[in-house]
Formats: structure tokens, C-alpha cells, sequence
């Protein structure tokens, strides 16, 4: 109210001036974001750019030939060994982000519908673990998981085994566990936010009209939190394909992902144009799984509703 | 709320499992202080015994003391670099209205939804075209563009209740435009500015693979625990180190959230004014 009395809109009658108001807040709002636009630009778009541009070059020891050329996607999809990585990779990828939303669906749920007034209470415990360290609780699941570790040791001093559990560390499982710790508030938070939206009239009305508790739950809450499940998808699919820790702690020869193949193209095998376009495969593979994915709950939701 | 609980009683499993997933949360971060005091070199049950040696062997360590200066110099630095670039921002989208906003806030949150390895090799390939040498500076600028969208997801929501009106008053009673913003805007989004600072400062003192490549010669904490983890002698001392670094990283979310929430009540309350 006051903002009308006092603002400049007050003074504004005529359309031309008011298109002159509308001009210069524009101005202002692109005056504004400039900086961190602009340090985006510099720091995030033009290497990525550049990454994209390496891809199609080559490199002869230290001089970089600019010649376009395909070569390096070709020994990205061909060569066994990078195949394999990107294979593995995206089933990691693609098991963690199914299992975390999966696991934490219910928990965002619980906070939800049953959080009553310290919701944010609920959602900071839940995001406290997942800011801390990254690298101390890859570190602290090897601690857990290995051959003389809290698990095992643990088990054979309870009496449970005899002798402890080889299996547990240094393959693709030990890797998705500790994946979907890491990732799992940043799959709770989107879901709570959309089950948040969710009118509960819809749910008492399907209850009224004779809809039981998991009836009503399918055909009400859950397409309604979709969007939530969706970008809780994303964002833990698509950051874990390229995860380097992880592998490199806990997954052993079995657990190699794609991140250690681009890394060594960087380092000892020091060629970059390889190493590029093993990130762009990274990214176009891991981007078309997502949508794939997408499209599939999308579909599966219309079926149920 | 009555008839929700009543129904609640019906399906006590559920409340389990969310215990259950909190133990899983909470497990392996508790796990590294107690195995800090633990009097042995393995991380083995059962325990034996109370000790901090690993502690009194941290205070001698000139190389990790060295790292932890880095850490500290770089933390302070781009906390305070994209605390800024984030008011910016923040303030952009939650005050204008401007053609290609979506675009540019999409742009800026991205470090979100990309893998980090590929923000890494490619800030990793531009310093490194660029001839400019890996050192300390190259990883605060790296991290800067990765903690950005943190700080700016604070700091908008900290500024989103805020109502302009009341600027447009003070400059309608004669504030300067620097006189409002440190009367008025200032003592309203404080909060959320201090909440972004901490929130921000956390993720950098954590942060491992843009460290990892992009700080050449210089460790930070982690990447120096990187080092570290190669040798199985040395990690009751990483215990040690770690458990530190999780009881400043805890200390500093949990002043974050409280100032955030103090942020939220305030713009509700200013909001809440005839």
C-alpha cells in the first residue's frame, strides 16, 4: 500500500513513462546481477567452452593441434576400458539417485505430514551430516566397512560372524552406500518442499469418497510431489557421475568410475584433449539417462493416477 | 494435528525407520571423535582405552598447521568473495524484474547440478591456458564460483520478505542511498549476510577436489588429509584432525541456521508492519 503512496510508480500515469520505469528497473536489475553473472561467465561458462573446444582438438607431447577432429570421441566410446567406466558409472549413478529418493521419500514424508512445529528442526538435523567433510565420511565408511573395521570387528565381538566379512569393502556396493549417505539431504529437501505444496484437502476428499490410506497416498500425494522427486533425481544423479572420492576410498578395483579416467588425462597421462572429451561424454551420457529416467516416472505416474 | 497423530499410532514402523535412517545419517560422523580418543592405531571394537596423544601429536605438525593457515586464508577469502557476489545476486532477483533473469540465476546456480570433477578440469585447463600458476589464489576463485549458489540460496531467501516500501520511505524522508542500506536494509538481511559468510566459509574449509586440483603446492586441509590417507600409521591422527574440523564446521551450520532463522523473523516482522 505504502509502496504505491510513496514509490515512484505513484508518479508514473502516462504508458510511455511507465515503459521508461519498467526500462531503467530492468537496468537495475541487470546492473545488479552483473558481478556474479559475469564471474559465472568468466568461471564457469568460458571453461566449460573450452573443455568443449579441447574436445575436438589433439595433442602431439606439450603442442596442441587445433585441427578438428573426432578422434578423441572415438577412443571414448570404443576403447573397452572407457566404456566400462562410463557403463559403471552410470549404473552407480543411477542406483544411488533411484535408492536415495527411494530411502528418503518416506523420511521427507514423515517431516512433512508428521514433523508438527519443529519442521525446521528436522531438516537442519538432516543437513548437518551432509555438510560436513565430504572427504572425512568417505573416510569414516572405509573406517566402517573395512576388513578390520567398526562393522566387522564390531559383528565378531557381538559373536554374529567368526570371521570377518571380505565383501563389505573395495566394490561397487561399498560405493553406493556411501554415495547415498552423502547425497541423501540433498534428495529429502526438494521432496519436503514439494509435499509442503500439497493441499491436504485433495487427501480427506479421496479419503471421503472411499479412497483408502496407500490409495489415496498414490493417487494423490505422490503425483503431486512429483516435481519434488524429480529434481531430487537430478540433482543426486547427475553430480555422483562424476564423483572421484568415493571410488578412489572405497571402491577398489571394482569400484573405478569415470572421474579417476578423466583425472589421469589431467595428470600422468597429461592428455587434455582426451580428458575433455571424456567430461563431455560424462555430461551428455549422464544428461540423456536423466531424461530417460524423467520421462519414465512421468509416465508411470499418469498410468497410476 | 489430533486426528494426524491418532493416525500415526496406527503405523508406528514409520517412525522407526526414520530413526533408523537417522542412526545411518549420524553413524559415521560420530565414529571418527570416538576413535579419536581411542588408545590405538586401528579403528578396531572393542575400544581400548582413553587417550588424546592423537590430539598433542596434531599441535607439533608444522605441515598441517601450515595447511590449516591456508585453509583459514582461503575459507575467510571466499566466504567474504561470494558472500558479495551473492548479495548481488540475491538481491537482483529478489528486487527486479529483468528479461534473462531466469538465464543468469541459472548460470549462477549450475555449480549445483554439475558433477565437480568436470567444474574442476575445466577451471584446471582455463588457469593453466591462461599461464597463470596453480597456488592459492586459483583455488579461491574456483570455490568461489562453487559456493556462490549456496550463499545466493541463503541470502534469497533472507531478503525475499523484505519489504521495499520501507527503503522507498527512508529515501522519501531523506536517506542517502548508502544511509538507507546501513539503516534500514542492513540491520533487516544482516542476518542472512553473517548466515551466508558461515554457511559459506564451512563448504570451502570442507571442499577437497577443486582444492585438489587447482592449489598446486599449497595444501588445504583436506587435500593435505588426501596425503595423508595413504598411510594407515597416520590416520588416528586424521581422526584427531578431522574430528575438529566436524566439531567447526558443526558449530558454525548451527550459528548459521539460528541467525537464518532470526533473518526470516525479522523480514516476517517488518513485513507484518502497517
Amino acid at each position: 500500500m505504502t509502496a504505491a503512496a510513496f514509490g515512484p510508480i505513484a508518479e508514473t500515469s502516462s504508458p510511455s513513462r511507465r515503459r521508461a520505469w519498467m526500462r531503467s528497473e530492468e537496468a537495475r536489475g541487470l546492473a545488479m546481477i552483473s558481478p556474479t553473472f559475469l564471474y559465472a561467465l568468466a568461471l564457469l561458462f568460458l571453461p566449460v567452452l573450452i573443455v568443449i573446444a579441447y574436445s575436438f582438438w589433439t595433442q602431439n607431447y606439450l603442442e596442441i593441434d587445433r585441427t578438428f577432429t573426432l578422434e578423441n570421441y572415438r577412443q571414448a566410446l570404443t576403447e573397452p576400458i572407457y566404456r566400462d567406466l562410463f557403463v559403471r558409472s552410470l549404473w552407480i549413478s543411477l542406483t544411488v539417485s533411484v535408492v536415495t529418493v527411494v530411502f528418503s521419500y518416506p523420511v521427507a514424508w514423515f517431516i512433512s505430514f508428521h514433523g508438527g512445529v519443529h519442521k525446521n528442526l528436522w531438516l537442519f538435523l538432516i543437513t548437518v551430516p551432509c555438510w560436513t567433510s565430504y572427504l572425512l565420511r568417505v573416510m569414516s565408511w572405509k573406517v566402517i566397512l573395512g576388513y578390520g573395521g567398526v562393522m566387522n570387528t564390531g559383528l565378531i565381538s557381538m559373536g554374529l560372524i567368526d570371521k570377518p566379512v571380505t565383501s563389505l569393502l573395495y566394490n561397487s556396493n561399498a560405493v553406493v552406500i556411501t554415495l547415498v549417505h552423502s547425497w541423501a539431504a540433498f534428495a529429502i529437501l526438494p521432496i519436503y518442499v514439494s509435499l509442503q505444496k500439497v493441499d491436504r484437502t485433495l487427501i480427506e476428499a479421496a479419503r471421503d469418497l472411499g479412497d483408502n490410506r496407500i490409495k489415496a497416498f498414490f493417487r494423490i500425494t505422490l503425483p503431486l510431489s512429483l516435481p519434488g522427486v524429480i529434481s531430487a533425481f537430478l540433482i543426486v544423479m547427475i553430480p555422483t557421475v562424476g564423483d572421484y572420492v568415493t571410488p578412489r576410498l572405497v571402491g577398489g578395483k571394482d569400484g573405478v568410475m569415470i572421474a579417476t579416467a578423466i583425472q589421469a588425462q589431467f595428470g600422468k597421462a597429461a592428455n587434455w584433449p582426451l580428458g575433455a572429451a571424456l567430461s563431455v561424454t560424462t555430461m551428455v551420457l549422464v544428461s540423456l539417462s536423466a531424461a530417460a529416467v524423467v520421462l519414465a516416472l512421468k509416465f508411470a505416474i499418469r498410468r497410476i493416477k | 494435528m489430533s486426528l494426524l497423530t491418532q493416525r500415526l499410532r496406527f503405523i508406528p514402523f514409520l517412525p522407526i525407520y526414520v530413526a533408523l535412517y537417522f542412526l545411518f545419517l549420524y553413524l559415521p560422523i560420530l565414529l571418527l571423535p570416538i576413535f579419536s580418543f581411542n588408545n590405538a592405531a586401528t579403528t578396531t571394537f572393542p575400544l581400548a582405552g582413553f587417550t588424546t596423544k592423537w590430539y598433542a601429536s596434531l599441535s607439533g605438525n608444522s605441515v598441517m598447521l601450515e595447511a590449516a593457515w591456508n585453509s583459514l586464508i582461503v575459507g575467510l577469502s571466499v566466504s567474504l568473495l561470494s558472500t558479495i557476489l551473492g548479495i548481488c545476486a540475491a538481491r537482483a532477483i529478489t528486487r527486479h524484474r529483468f528479461r534473462g533473469q531466469r538465464a543468469a540465476a541459472g548460470l549462477i546456480m549450475a555449480p549445483l547440478f554439475l558433477p565437480e570433477i568436470i567444474v574442476a578440469v575445466s577451471l584446471l585447463m582455463i588457469v593453466l591456458a591462461m599461464g597463470v600458476e596453480l597456488s592459492l589464489v586459483t583455488v579461491i576463485l574456483g570455490q568461489t564460483v562453487f559456493c556462490v549458489p549456496y550463499a545466493m540460496s541463503v541470502l534469497v531467501s533472507g531478503f525475499e520478505g523484505f519489504d521495499r516500501s520501507l527503503e522507498e520511505a527512508s529515501y522519501d524522508l531523506g536517506e542517502t542511498a548508502i544511509g538507507t542500506f546501513r539503516r534500514v536494509t542492513l540491520p533487516v538481511v544482516a542476518p542472512a549476510i553473517v548466515s551466508s559468510l558461515l554457511v559459506t566459509f564451512t563448504i570451502s574449509l570442507d571442499e577437497f577436489i577443486l582444492a585438489f586440483f587447482l592449489s598446486g603446492t599449497e595444501p588445504t586441509l583436506p587435500v593435505y588429509i588426501w596425503g595423508q590417507l595413504r598411510f594407515a600409521a597416520k590416520l588416528p591422527g586424521v581422526l584427531a584432525l578431522g574430528t575438529i574440523m566436524l566439531v567447526v564446521s558443526i558449530l558454525m551450520l548451527t550459528l548459521a541456521e539460528i541467525l537464518r532463522r532470526r533473518a526470516e523473523r525479522r523480514t516476517q516482522l517488518a513485513h507484518a508492519l502497517p
